[in-house]
C-alpha cells in the first residue's frame, strides 16, 4: 500500500506534479499519462532523486521520503529506468547480483536469489553474457531482473516496453503480471503501451500537466472521456 | 584474497560445462605467476645495476599507475595528484624509517594508511564533482605538494619534525630490508610488494566493491536505485588508490635511498599529468596497462636516452612523444596497448602464418 498526499514538484518555474495525491493498494497499479504529464518526476520523486515541496509519501505505514536515496533500495524499493541502466561491463549474474548484495541480501543466499530472478525472467542462459553483448529486449528484462532480486517491497517500472516490438513486449507483461505474487511486491507500472498495461494492472491512474485527471479500475478510467481528452486531443474536436 | 575467490565460487555453478570462459582464466594465472617468477630469479643476473634500477622503478610506477587506473578505469574518476601523493607516501616512510625500529612492511603499511588518509580528503571534491573539475582540484593538490615539498625537504635522519638536517655529509641513507640491502635484492622485493598489490587490486574488483565502482561509473542514479552507497564507495576507491600510491611511497623511498626534494619539485607536477596520459596509453580497463603504463613512463625515457642519448638535447621531448602516443592510443584503440598489441600481433601472426603455408603450397606444387 502506497499512500501520496498532496504531493508537489516544482523545478524553478514549472510544476511537473501538482497536489498529487494517490494510492496504490496491491498488486501491479498502472500510472498512465501524455508526455510530459509528471509521471517519470512521480517515480522520481519515489526513489528519491527529486524532492517534493509539499506532500507526503507513505510506503507499508513507513514516511518513504525520510529514508534516504540509496538506503530505499535496502528498504525494498527498486525501480527500473526508460533507458536501461543495466551495467554493460558485468554480466548478468553480476547485475543481478550487484542489487542483491546491496540491498542487505545475505551472502549465503546470493546465488539462489540471483538465480530465482534470473529463471522468473527467462534469462538463466545468458547469466555469463556481458549485458553489453544482449539484445534490447533481453537488456529489459535483466532490468527487470534486477528490480525484483532479493526481497522487493515496491517495484517501480518506467516505460519498461518502450522501443519494443508487439510480441515482445506480451512476453515483459507476462512477467511483469507475475510479479506481485511471485515475490509479494507492489508494482507501479508505467507506459503508454495501453495494451500492457490494461493486461497487468487491475486499477489505474491518469495524470496530466502533473494533475490526478482519473483513477480506478483500469477499464473504466481508459473509457474516461477525461483520460481520452487528454491522449486524444479530442476537445478540439467537440 | 578470500574475496576474490568468492565470486568465482558463485559463477562456477553458471559456468559448469562450458569450460571455455574458465581455461582462458586458469592459462592466464599460469603465464603472469611464470612472468613474475621469470622477473624475480632469472632477471636480476642478467642486467647491470643500472637497469635493475630503471626496473625497481618500473615497479614502483606500476603500483602508482596501478592506483589511478583503478579510479579512473574502474570508478571514473580523474585524478592529476598521483604523483603528489606518492611523494607523500616518500616522506612517511623515510620519517617513519628514520623515527622508529619498525620492520621494513610495518613501515610501508603505515605509509600507505597515511596516504589514504589524504587521499580521502582529497576525493571529497570528488563527492560533488567530476571529469573536469576534479582533474583541476587534484591538479591543484599536486601543484601544492610541489611547493611545499622544497621548503620541507624530505627526511634524512635529521632531529624535529620534519627530520631533515643540511649537514654537509648529505645526511644519513633511508634503510632497506635486511635481507634486501643490495638493487637485486631490493628490486626482487619490490617486485612482490608489486604483486602483492595487484592480487590486492584483483581481488577489489572481481568483489563486491568492484561490482559497485562498475555500477557508479556507468551511471550514479541507477546505482543509487541499486542500493549503492556512492559517497563511501568513491571514497573507498581513493582510499585504496592512495594506499597503494602510499606504499609505493615507501618502496620509493627505500629505492633512492637519498630523497631530494628536486625529485617532486614544481617542474614535477607534470608527472602527474604523463602518468594520467601513460595510463590512458596502456589502458584503463585491464589492470595489466597499469605495467605498460609504468614501463612507458620510467623504461622507455632510460632506453631512449640509452640508445639514442634522446635527452641530452631536451628532456621534455618525451612530453611530446607522449602526446603523440596518447592521440595515436586514444584514435585506433581507446581500450589501450593491453589490447591492442596482443590483437594485432595476433593479426600479423596469422598474416605471416597464411604467407608463409601459401609459400609452401606453391613450394609443394613446383
Amino acid at each position: 500500500m502506497i499512500e501520496v498526499d498532496g504531493l508537489t514538484v516544482r523545478f524553478g518555474g514549472v510544476t511537473p506534479l501538482d497536489d498529487v495525491s494517490l494510492r496504490f493498494a496491491e498488486g501491479a497499479c498502472g500510472l498512465i499519462g501524455p508526455n510530459g504529464a509528471g509521471k517519470t518526476t512521480f517515480l522520481n520523486v519515489l526513489s528519491g532523486f527529486a524532492r517534493p515541496v509539499a506532500g507526503s509519501v507513505r510506503a507499508f505505514g513507513e514516511d518513504l521520503l525520510r529514508i534516504g536515496d540509496f538506503r530505499r533500495a535496502r528498504w525494498g524499493l527498486r525501480r527500473t529506468f526508460q533507458q536501461e541502466q543495466a551495467i554493460e561491463r558485468l554480466s548478468v549474474f553480476d547485475n543481478v547480483g550487484l542489487v542483491q548484495e546491496h540491498c542487505g541480501g545475505l551472502r549465503a543466499s546470493r546465488r539462489r536469489d540471483v538465480e530465482r530472478a534470473l529463471e522468473f525472467t527467462g534469462l538463466e542462459l545468458l547469466a555469463e553474457q556481458p549485458v553489453g553483448k544482449l539484445s534490447a529486449r533481453h537488456r529489459k528484462l535483466v532490468e527487470v531482473a534486477r528490480a525484483v532480486v532479493g526481497s522487493p517491497r515496491v517495484v517501480l517500472l518506467d516505460e519498461p516496453a518502450a522501443g519494443l516490438p508487439d510480441e515482445e513486449t506480451e512476453h515483459l507483461g507476462r512477467v511483469i503480471r507475475k510479479i506481485p505474487d511471485a515475490f509479494g511486491a507492489l508494482v507501479v507500472l508505467v507506459d503508454h503501451d495501453m495494451n500492457l498495461v490494461s493486461g497487468c494492472c487491475r486499477t489505474t491512474a491518469v495524470l496530466d500537466f502533473g494533475k490526478v485527471i482519473a483513477s480506478g479500475p483500469t477499464e473504466d478510467v481508459l473509457r474516461n472521456e477525461h483520460v481520452l481528452r487528454a491522449y486524444l486531443g479530442t476537445e478540439t474536436q467537440l | 584474497m578470500g574475496a576474490a575467490g568468492a565470486p568465482g565460487g558463485t559463477r562456477s555453478f553458471w559456468t559448469r560445462g562450458r569450460l571455455s570462459i574458465e581455461t582462458p582464466t586458469a592459462v592466464r594465472a599460469v603465464v603472469i605467476s611464470a612472468l613474475v617468477l621469470f622477473v624475480l630469479l632469472a632477471l636480476p643476473p642478467l642486467l647491470s645495476s643500472y637497469w635493475i634500477k630503471v626496473l625497481t622503478s618500473v615497479a614502483i610506477f606500476a603500483v602508482v599507475a596501478l592506483g589511478l587506473n583503478l579510479l579512473f578505469g574502474r570508478v571514473g574518476l580523474v585524478s592529476l595528484g598521483q604523483i603528489a601523493l606518492l611523494a607523500f607516501g616518500a616522506w612517511a616512510a623515510a620519517r617513519l624509517f628514520f623515527l622508529t625500529d619498525l620492520p621494513f612492511p610495518i613501515v610501508l603499511l603505515l605509509s600507505g594508511v597515511l596516504t589514504a588518509v589524504i587521499g580521502v580528503v582529497l576525493g571529497l571534491p570528488a563527492l560533488r564533482l567530476s571529469g573536469l573539475y576534479l582533474a583541476l582540484i587534484t591538479l591543484m593538490f599536486a601543484g601544492l605538494v610541489a611547493i611545499v615539498v622544497p621548503t620541507t625537504n624530505f627526511p634524512n635522519g635529521g632531529s624535529g619534525v620534519l627530520g631533515h638536517t643540511e649537514s654537509s655529509s648529505g645526511g644519513l641513507a633511508v634503510r632497506r630490508p635486511q635481507f634486501a640491502g643490495g638493487d637485486a635484492a631490493y628490486f626482487r622485493y619490490t617486485v612482490i610488494v608489486a604483486a602483492i598489490m595487484f592480487l590486492l587490486a584483483l581481488a577489489h574488483v572481481a568483489s563486491k566493491p568492484g561490482r559497485a565502482w562498475a555500477a557508479i561509473r556507468q551511471s550514479e542514479p541507477a546505482a543509487l536505485a541499486a542500493g549503492i552507497n556512492i559517497t563511501f564507495y568513491k571514497l573507498y576507491a581513493f582510499a585504496l588508490a592512495s594506499f597503494m600510491t602510499g606504499v609505493a611511497g615507501g618502496l620509493y623511498a627505500g629505492y633512492a635511498e637519498k630523497l631530494y626534494s628536486y625529485q617532486f619539485s614544481g617542474a614535477r607536477t607534470i608527472d602527474s599529468v604523463t602518468l594520467l596520459a601513460t595510463v590512458l596509453m596502456g589502458g584503463i580497463f585491464s589492470l595489466w596497462g597499469a605495467v605498460i603504463a609504468a614501463v612507458l613512463q620510467q623504461m622507455l625515457p632510460a632506453l631512449l636516452q640509452n640508445w639514442f642519448g634522446f635527452f641530452n638535447t631536451n628532456p621534455d621531448f618525451l612530453l611530446v612523444i607522449f602526446g603523440v602516443g596518447l592521440l595515436q592510443v586514444l584514435v585506433t584503440a581507446p581500450e589501450g596497448l593491453v589490447v591492442s598489441v596482443p590483437r594485432d600481433l595476433g593479426f600479423l601472426f596469422r598474416l605471416a602464418s597464411r604467407a608463409a603455408s601459401r609459400a609452401a603450397g606453391r613450394g609443394n606444387e613446383a
